[in-house]
């Protein structure tokens, strides 16, 4: 459900399609060209509004964000 | 030993100091000597693999160590390197490709999904080179990076270049829809640098960050200062994850931050969110847009102990003009005066000089200026115009300015339609192309909007053909499969019509 509602809304705020093929949960969104540093703030604000969590600035790095599994695992260490 | 080439300010590096740390990448250090040692070899592989003197070399990565190497390699074995944003796609890196008859191309292997086949598309490719995970891509045409050096010779290649031959191609985005070469020769790069490195007082004890990208010339300068004195580059793939750019800017103590006002956007709102404090900066410099004033008294906050400098340039000169940081709270708009070695007249309609406070289009003289767009004779000509001296030529930048009683200038606006967001240049001729090709799309326009965090926003119009079943988000898929992200407008709106002039032109002005 989790892992759903993030892959959701990278695939459609940031490539733009339903097409679930187009992002691997294991895809780094740096390495990809899906998120730079303007929408890193919007993935952030995203996170923190749908499940209720607060991302500390420490905590704005790659082992936390860089991919829908990175994402997951810590999203669920915060909850 | 007298310096003729900017590649011969590593060599003079390496000998001053070789065990001396040139790079951080990523938190890796590499000293001096394994810098040069990497170039040597690579310089020798390329020639080994086609390049001759001359030759444009494709350099198309992220901010990584081998871009480095590829870029002092391309000049120690006698070539011009063209660094390509690693965020073009596919059609645009081959028309660069083909635009600067590239003879070899060096990438990573997480792009090859915009370079597979190429050598097949550019006729004048002769060597493709991948660093990264090459196992995945299986491709025999391309060679890795870390190969291509084994066995090359570890001895410093024979080459005939001199000061008059080119350097690099910086591509650049024009109002034509195509990207256009800005020649810059070894003359005209190593006096840039020596401008800048004066009147940033910057010394081989300064630690400089570098998160902007190489493709862009204020980025490339950060490396090519840094080597030329012999200091630390602390080089970071992008501002993305900021803390780990924080913690880098902490463990290395870095002391010189360039960035553009989205940079420094985003440092403000997490400043306000919860207050950083970088003491070990003693510079922060602006440029590619205007740094609002609003900004200086919360970066004061950040960084207590830097001075501040609001710069001004265009990658046709690499840059004009930069304010004395003495002066950031007396002069708070001004962009200052013109580099060292260099002067600016204001030209009004009729090629006069303007009296002080009046407005007219900024003009640059000096030995930084562009030989030419590579190709474009008439576009350049459109830009260099006569100068004084017989046959010299001066900068037109095409932007509006005017000059205090004090001689600081003060950027008005542009002339032109070029949008800048996040401080990158957007051309709207190149998006509404991209557009326009979409099958149902009927007409397009697309304009700058101002948006507090990103200077400009793109936003498009569209009017779609009738039966069309077109969504905004079909056209924003496209648009980021064909163009860098930040050209993706982030503003569609689909019209029935487009405000049109008396001549059946698009008019734009109706449209802001």
């Amino acid at each position: 459900m989790l892992k759903d509602k993030l892959r959701l809304f990278i695939l459609e705020n940031f490539l733009f399609t339903d097409d679930q093929g187009e992002l691997n949960d294991e895809d780094s969104f740096m390495d990809q060209g899906i998120i730079d540093s303007t929408a890193i703030l919007e993935l952030i604000f995203f996170i923190e509004e749908e499940f209720s969590i607060k991302v500390e600035d420490e905590e704005m790095i790659p082992d936390n964000l860089d991919s829908i599994n990175k994402a997951v695992r810590f999203i669920e260490s915060k909850s | 030993m007298i310096q003729r080439l900017l590649h011969e300010g590593l060599e003079k590096s390496v000998k001053t100091n070789p065990e001396k740390i040139a790079v951080i990448a990523e938190g890796v250090s590499h000293t001096y000597q394994d810098f040069f040692d990497s170039v040597t070899r690579l310089a020798n592989a390329l020639i080994d693999n086609g390049l001759r003197r001359g030759d444009r070399c494709v350099v198309y990565m992220d901010n990584t160590f081998p871009c480095l190497v590829s870029i002092y390699a391309i000049l120690l074995a006698g070539g011009a390197f063209v660094v390509v944003n690693p965020q073009t796609k596919k059609e645009k890196l081959k028309f660069i490709l083909n635009d600067c008859s590239a003879r070899i191309l060096i990438s990573d292997s997480h792009l090859y999904g915009n370079f597979s086949g190429i050598d097949g598309e550019v006729q004048s490719l002769v060597c493709v080179i991948s660093s990264g995970n090459i196992q995945s891509i299986d491709d025999s045409a391309v060679i890795p990076f870390d190969k291509i050096m084994d066995g090359s010779k570890d001895s410093k290649p024979s080459i005939n270049t001199i000061a008059n031959d080119l350097a690099a191609l910086i591509y650049t985005s024009g109002s034509t829809g195509n990207p256009k070469g800005v020649m810059q020769t070894h003359l005209s790069m190593g006096f840039a640098l020596n401008s800048l490195i004066e009147y940033l007082r910057l010394s081989s004890d300064d630690r400089i960050l570098l998160v902007l990208p190489l493709a862009f010339d204020y980025g490339l300068y950060q490396l090519l200062m840094s080597v030329q004195l012999g200091a630390t580059l602390v080089l970071e793939r992008s501002f993305t994850y900021p803390a780990q750019v924080f913690s880098r800017i902490e463990q290395t103590s870095v002391t010189v931050f360039p960035a553009v006002p989205t940079i420094f956007a985003l440092l403000l709102s997490m400043h306000n969110r919860k207050p950083i404090i970088f003491p070990t900066v003693t510079r922060i410099t602006n440029t590619a847009a205007s740094l609002p004033p609003e900004y200086v008294k919360a970066l004061k906050e950040i960084f207590p102990n830097a001075l501040i400098y609001k710069m001004y340039g265009l990658t046709e000169c690499k840059r004009v003009c930069y304010l004395e940081p003495e002066k950031i709270d007396t002069k708070p708009s001004s962009v200052g005066q013109a580099i060292p070695g260099t002067e600016v007249f204001i030209l009004d309609d009729n090629g006069e000089r303007v009296k002080a406070g009046e407005i007219g289009i900024l003009h640059v003289r000096g030995p930084h200026i562009m030989l030419g767009y590579w190709n474009q004779l008439e576009l350049s000509n459109e830009v260099l115009k006569d100068a004084p001296l017989p046959r010299e030529k001066i900068l037109c930048t095409n932007d509006w300015f005017k000059m205090d009683d004090d001689g600081d200038l003060y950027f008005i606006g542009r002339s032109d339609d070029i949008i800048k967001t996040r401080g990158e240049k957007v051309s709207p001729i190149e998006v509404e192309n991209v557009i326009h090709g979409i099958n149902g799309v009927l007409e397009v326009a697309v304009i700058g909007e101002p948006d507090e965090i990103l200077g400009e926003a793109v936003k498009c119009f569209i009017v779609l053909e009738e039966g069309s079943s077109l969504s905004i988000r079909d056209i924003k898929k496209i648009c980021i499969e064909r163009l860098e992200n930040f050209m993706v407008p982030k503003y569609i709106e689909m019209v029935s019509n487009l405000p049109k002039t008396h001549t059946g032109k698009i008019s734009k002005k109706g449209l802001r």
